[in-house]
């Protein structure tokens, strides 16, 4: 279930397809996922899972891994 | 040194000694690292007559910040190339600054660390003095789009506050202010663009808004404002009056150093954080000139490693007016900027729109 709602959320941000969200997802590794990219991809993690992402959080989330790991810590 | 230790350093808490050994030994190994990875840095230490290496941060021959606009200065493969930044100069060419995912990477990382100090980690609801646009463009990334985009990560729920156009939209800002005026705002703007489309067209539509502790950060030059005899208190004045209860900070920065910006206390004064120092030189010889006195500004940073811009010497004129005993606490130099040498191109951010 989470791990559905944060795939949704890369795909629907980063308008990338569902089998290219791997745990190797990176910053600036995907070509979609630039720095537009990551405000867009902030904003839609915050309403998907109802959360507010501060600016360490912003810096840290270089990865699909990572944003998991963060974003655990607010629905936890 | 590592990234992450470079990175975790207290903005302004090295005093003088701390940091002058912090920044001879980063510059110089930056130095030295340049000189071995760019042809034509090497080819001006050469020039120049440098024939060992500096001893001293003072003894780096500083790179004239024009030469970004003459040549393609990188200290990395073509391939190794994540962002071109450009200037926002529409008059001359344009400065190329050539990042690898590193040395882009650590920029924000420290632009963050650096607005964190003044602004907390809370992101605030934020108003972009500026059209959406500005930020879209895909022919390398200009410094005004690196700027907006850099500040949106101290925002949520952006709202660009210009049209297409660069006119204000009176219905969609009023609409921002009335859902939020029970929080801190952060507005971001170039100075010019926030006099002259924001300020300028409030006062003309006679509007007027009561914000609660509301933030605003601006930058790009001064130059534009000085033709209008707009200066920083009469600024600071026309804000407060047209939008209530908002703190204002000046920052002093240049695509050539993204990230490590001078941001303005609450004492008028411009600080450098522990990243970078700034240095005035004489306009005549470029002497180095002691604390009170007027010359060029010499900016020094310790983050760039994909091109030789550890040391640029600007076209802005400035007085250092002490270093760690500014009446704010900070730590590190503290300066004023008082416009461009005569003869300089008009290059800030928000000289670029007229």
């Amino acid at each position: 279930m989470f791990e559905d709602k944060l795939k949704q959320a890369f795909v629907n941000a980063l308008s990338i397809e569902e089998n290219e969200v791997t745990a190797e997802l990176a910053y600036s590794q995907h070509p979609k996922w630039d720095s537009t990219a990551h405000m867009v991809l902030i904003a839609e993690l915050e309403s998907s899972f109802d959360i507010m992402l501060d600016t360490d959080d912003i810096i840290d989330m270089s990865s699909y891994q990572k944003a998991g790991e963060i974003i655990q810590k607010y629905i936890a | 040194m590592q990234m992450a230790s470079l990175v975790n350093m207290p903005v302004y808490g090295l005093n003088k000694l701390e940091k002058k050994q912090f920044l001879t030994a980063r510059l110089l190994e930056l130095t030295q690292h340049h000189y071995q990875h760019c042809g034509e840095y090497k080819r001006l230490l050469h020039c120049i007559g440098e024939t060992c290496m500096p001893k001293d941060a003072e003894h780096i021959p500083p790179v004239a910040a024009r030469l970004f606009k003459e040549y393609q200065l990188k200290s990395i493969d073509e391939e190794e190339i994540f962002r071109l930044m450009r200037s926002s100069g529409t008059h001359g060419s344009q400065s190329s600054i050539y990042l690898d995912a590193d040395s882009a990477k650590l920029q924000s990382q420290v632009l963050v660390k650096i607005l964190q100090h003044w602004l907390g980690k809370a992101r605030r609801p934020m108003l972009l003095i500026d059209a959406a646009q500005s930020v879209q463009n895909k022919n390398g990334m200009t410094a005004r789009a690196a700027g907006l985009q850099g500040l949106s990560f101290f925002g949520r729920n952006h709202c660009y506050a210009l049209n297409s156009d660069m006119q204000l939209d009176v219905a969609r800002i009023t609409e921002f202010f009335q859902r939020y005026e029970q929080e801190n705002i952060l507005i971001f703007g170039f100075t010019f663009i926030v006099w002259q489309q924001f300020i300028q067209q409030l006062e003309k539509l006679n509007l007027k808004f009561n914000l609660q502790n509301a933030t605003l950060i601006h930058g790009g030059g001064w130059k534009k404002m000085q033709q209008q005899a707009v200066n920083d208190a009469l600024f600071q004045q026309h804000i407060k009056n047209r939008l209530g209860d908002v703190t204002v900070h000046d920052y002093y920065g240049m695509v050539e150093q993204t990230g490590t910006i001078y941001m303005q206390c609450e004492h008028g004064y411009l600080h450098a954080p522990v990243w970078s120092d700034v240095m005035i030189r004489d306009t005549n010889d470029l002497h180095l000139l002691p604390f009170g006195e007027k010359g060029l500004i010499q900016v020094n940073s310790t983050l760039p490693t994909s091109y030789p811009g550890h040391c640029i010497l600007t076209e802005d004129l400035g007085v250092v007016h002490g270093e760690d005993d500014c009446q704010c606490g900070r730590l590190g130099k503290y300066f004023t900027v008082h416009g461009r040498v005569p003869n300089a191109q008009v290059r800030g951010c928000s000289d670029t729109f007229s």
